[in-house]
C-alpha cells in the first residue's frame, strides 16, 4: 500500500516539465535533455523475449520513418538489462527481418518506471505496463497512454496523435474526435460573451457559437 | 559505451563523430554529417569529450590530437 502510495505522488502530469534522467541504452548512455529541440515518444513494455511486445517492437520500428519526418524520436524502456534488450533486438532482426533502429532503456532499478508511474501492481508488480509518453521539443510532457499487458498498442493512433498535437501547435487549434491530417480541425471555443457573438460572424463553418471548424 | 568498446576500439559511430568533429563543429553539424540522430550525438560527444578525444570550445566540438591519433590508428 505505501508503495502504491509513494508510486501515486510521483505520477507526471500533462503540461508540466516530463521526469529527468539519465539511462543506459542500447544505443548508450542518455540523458532526456539530449532530446530537447525535438519530440520523443518514451514507451514501456513488459518484458523482452514476449510475444505482444515483439509485434509493437515490429509495429514501432516500422512507424520509425514517419516519426522521424515529424522530428519525432522514439525510445523504449523495460525492466530487463542491457543484454536481453541486445539479444531480444538480434532476435527480431533474425526471425522478424525488421532493425530496431531506436534505443531501448535497461531500467533494472526501475528509476524510470518508478518516475513515470509505469509500474501498476494489479496488472503486474514485476513487469512495466505498455505505456507512451510524448514529450514535445521543450520538454513538456503533452500526452500519455496506458495499455494493458494483453494489449498492443495501435500504431496508427500514435502517429495521429504526434499529428494532432503538432497541428495544434502550429495553427492554435483543436482537433475533433477520430480526426485525421488534411481534414477541418475545431476553432478554440470563445470564452466571452462578445466573442461568441463574434464568433458567428467570422466566416467559420459553425454548428453553434462554441463549435466552430475550419479548414488548414 | 556508445563510442569506444570496453576493448578501447572505436566504434563505427565513435570514428564517425570523430571524424565530422575534425574541424570544429556545433552537435546539429555533426548529426548532419554523420547521419546519426542528434540526441546520439549529443550523448557521444559527453562521452568523447570525457575520454579526451574531443574538446569543446566554444559551443564547437573538435576532435583532438589524441583524437585524431585514435581515429588514425583504427
Amino acid at each position: 500500500m505505501e508503495e502504491l502510495k509513494r508510486q501515486e505522488t510521483r505520477l507526471p502530469r500533462l503540461g508540466e516539465p516530463a521526469p529527468s534522467f539519465t539511462v543506459i541504452t542500447t544505443q548508450g548512455t542518455v540523458k532526456l535533455e539530449d532530446f530537447k529541440g525535438g519530440w520523443l515518444i518514451l514507451f514501456s513494455h513488459p518484458a523482452d523475449f514476449t510475444p505482444v511486445c515483439t509485434t509493437e517492437f515490429v509495429g514501432f520500428a516500422n512507424i520509425y520513418n514517419e516519426l522521424k519526418k515529424r522530428n519525432v524520436e522514439l525510445m523504449g524502456l523495460s525492466i530487463d538489462s542491457i543484454y536481453s534488450h541486445i539479444a531480444w533486438a538480434r532476435n527480431i532482426e533474425e526471425k522478424m527481418k525488421v532493425k530496431i533502429p531506436f534505443p531501448i532503456i535497461a531500467d533494472l532499478n526501475r528509476e524510470v518506471a518508478t518516475l513515470y508511474g509505469m509500474v501498476h501492481p494489479g496488472q503486474s508488480k514485476t513487469e512495466t505496463v505498455r505505456a507512451v509518453f510524448v514529450i514535445d521539443p521543450e520538454g513538456i510532457l503533452r500526452a500519455m497512454i496506458y495499455y494493458p499487458l494483453t494489449t498492443g498498442r495501435n500504431m496508427q493512433e500514435i502517429l495521429r496523435l504526434i499529428d494532432a498535437l503538432q497541428t495544434t501547435d502550429k495553427h492554435k487549434v483543436a482537433t475533433p474526435a477520430n480526426w485525421k491530417p488534411g481534414e477541418p480541425v475545431i476553432v478554440p471555443a470563445p470564452n466571452t460573451v462578445e466573442m461568441a457573438e463574434e464568433r458567428v460572424k467570422e466566416g467559420y463553418e459553425c454548428k453553434d457559437w462554441y463549435l466552430c471548424f475550419k479548414k488548414i | 559505451m556508445a563510442c569506444i568498446s570496453p576493448d578501447g576500439n572505436l566504434t563505427t559511430s565513435g570514428k564517425a563523430v570523430l571524424t565530422a568533429a575534425k574541424e570544429g563543429a556545433t552537435p546539429e553539424d555533426i548529426a548532419k554529417s554523420s547521419n546519426l540522430p542528434l540526441f546520439r550525438i549529443r550523448s557521444s560527444l559527453r562521452e568523447l569529450v570525457s575520454a579526451g578525444l574531443i574538446q569543446e570550445i566554444q559551443g564547437k566540438y573538435k576532435t583532438t590530437a589524441e583524437g585524431l591519433k585514435k581515429l588514425g590508428k583504427e
